[in-house]
């Protein structure tokens, strides 16, 4: 059966929020109806809610608590977050905050989570310190599954270093995810790019995840 | 070139101030720099320094003030409400010419104000903050690498001067991720520390450090040999990046962040084919006042997430040999590049 939760999680500033914005808009795009959760109760800045006018123009519900992107730092879960529990009909997208810090919220509903059945996301970044090497990102892995009692089902490779991200970066460190995959028993599942040109081995091309940036920076022209 | 990696700029201050030899580090929590406390807590103890979280922001910056008079070199980091509380300190730190960094990653203010970023508090880190005739080296960094670089600079340049130096940032620079090579910043210059209250091991005199003088003329003595430091730092220290200023009619100063957007208004004004320069300060204090001496516009612009606190610093540099316009939003609101556009396309209106 296809799952319809997917739970973006891994190392703060691996790019778990662009991941999760994109995905959601894929599955919008393909006539699904999407709800997207702003489930950072650590990153005030940069974060699901700052793109709430392109997903409403998508049509997909978001859903943040009152304070996502206001002045006040309020570490909340949102209020209505049961309500993606009882939507059989909808592909909900959680996108969480770093590290097990960030995973901590998610255990409370492991309940729900079990009952409804899930898929949680492992999005890696390897130019980001603490999570270059194979060990890194078993220790990381290890501590968001044991604070969201959760398991990771799979690996999103999104290796970048943004601005400067050339057609080298994705795989630069390949051997390292592939390490963490045999060692997990989990497959990676995609390889995310939000470039054009790079250069992707014959047999991954099926696996290329491409990606739009939707939250800018202050000083880029929206 | 070194590789490069993928930080936030909170973290990339933390990874350049053990890179630059910082050894203790006091924190207190607040957003938006928390995650440099989060990286210090985690690298320090793996490099045999010191992590600290004190009970407050004023216990941080006196834990500081006991480092830095032992000699070692130390940091601690707040934002706006934060550096408030720690301004006593940092006048006892300034009183007694140790060296130490204190970043700080404004949000809006005054007050509780807000956690979104602003520059608002210029006025609190050139002008002192605290009591007494004292200054802070202040260094204004505009990107991550830049981050890394000024952290690297600003421990040699306070143990030089003996003046404790101040890194003043905003949310967005402290929350943005951008990569950085950590190769290219300074390395660590150490200055002899022969004050330092270290333990004499009874070969030495013992080494006190003080604030307090029971001799009004002594004091003056201390408080104006401090001035012609001060001096000497202004003349030495003056640092800024210009493009574009010899035949400009507009030239625009900002600072931080904001001369991000500045940079991109300006590429939209080439197009308009309108003439305008860039004076982008990154010694707040002492302020680069010289270049402001040798340009010739027709207007400056100012451009801060501020009521315009720095309009007066380029009225005093320029000799007000042109008017000094201002532009800024606060509260946590970031200019966008089409309303610096906008505003420089009224100033041209107005000055020809």
């Amino acid at each position: 059966m296809e799952h319809k939760i997917h739970i973006f999680s891994g190392h703060f500033g691996s790019g778990k929020t662009e991941v999760a914005l994109n995905f959601a808009i894929k599955e919008r795009e393909k006539g699904k109806k999407v709800n997207i959760v702003d489930f950072d109760i650590v990153n005030p800045y940069f974060r699901t809610n700052d793109a709430r006018s392109i997903l409403s123009e998508k049509g997909i519900n978001l859903i943040a608590n009152n304070y996502a992107s206001s002045n006040l730092d309020m570490p909340t879960v949102p209020l209505n977050i049961l309500s993606v529990f009882d939507d059989k009909d909808s592909i909900t997208v959680f996108d969480v905050g770093g590290d097990d810090d960030g995973a901590l919220a998610l255990g409370q509903y492991k309940q729900y989570f079990d009952r409804n059945g899930y898929e949680m996301h492992f999005v890696v970044n390897t130019k980001r310190p603490l999570t270059m090497t194979c060990d890194e990102l078993l220790e990381i892995a290890e501590r968001i599954e044991n604070a969201s009692r959760l398991k990771f089902t799979d690996i999103y490779n999104n290796t970048n270093l943004s601005v400067k991200t050339d057609e080298n970066t994705l795989f630069s460190n390949y051997t390292e995810i592939e390490n963490t995959s045999q060692k997990m028993s989990i497959m990676i599942k995609k390889n995310c790019t939000a470039i054009e040109q790079i250069k992707v081995p014959q047999s991954l091309k099926n696996t290329i995840f491409t990606m739009k940036i939707y939250i800018p920076k202050p000083w880029e022209i929206q | 070139m070194g590789e490069k990696v993928l930080m936030k700029g909170n973290e990339a201050i933390g990874e350049a101030a053990i890179r630059s030899g910082c050894k203790h580090f006091f924190g207190y929590p607040i957003t938006p720099q928390t995650e440099l406390s989060a990286y210090m807590a985690k690298k320090m103890p793996k490099i045999g320094g010191v992590f600290l979280q004190a009970e407050s922001e004023i216990a941080a910056i006196n834990m500081v003030y006991g480092a830095a008079s032992a000699g070692v070199r130390t940091m601690t980091s707040s934002s706006s409400p934060g550096i408030s509380l720690k301004s006593e300190g940092i006048s006892y730190i300034a009183a007694a010419d140790l060296p130490c960094v204190i970043v700080n990653i404004v949000r809006g203010g005054p007050g509780l104000g807000g956690i979104q970023p602003a520059q608002s508090d210029y006025f609190q880190a050139t002008r002192g903050g605290g009591h007494g005739d004292y200054h802070l080296i202040v260094l204004a960094p505009n990107s991550v690498q830049e981050l890394a670089c000024l952290t690297a600079d600003a421990f040699n340049i306070s143990e030089e001067y003996g003046i404790p130096a101040m890194i003043l940032g905003d949310g967005t620079l402290g929350q943005m991720m951008e990569p950085v090579d950590f190769d290219s910043i300074p390395e660590p210059v150490y200055a002899d520390k022969p004050w330092a209250a270290n333990g004499s091991d009874k070969k030495r005199p013992k080494n006190v450090v003080k604030t307090l003088f029971l001799d009004a003329h002594e004091l003056e003595t201390v408080v104006m040999d401090r001035e012609k430091k001060y001096d000497i730092v202004k003349q030495e220290l003056q640092r800024y990046e210009a493009h574009d200023i010899e035949d400009a009619d507009v030239i625009i100063s900002s600072y931080g962040i904001t001369s991000r957007v500045v940079e991109t208004a300006v590429e939209i004004l080439k197009k308009d084919r309108i003439k305008v320069g860039v004076i982008r300060p990154i010694t707040l204090w002492p302020f680069p006042e010289k270049i402001y001496k040798e340009v010739k516009p027709k207007a400056f612009l100012s451009v801060e997430m501020s009521t315009g606190q720095m309009v007066e610093d380029i009225k005093l540099a320029s000799e007000c040999s042109a008017p000094v316009y201002f532009f800024g939003r606060t509260g946590g609101v970031i200019p966008t590049p089409d309303e610096v556009v906008q505003k420089v396309k009224d100033i041209i209106k107005e000055v020809e």
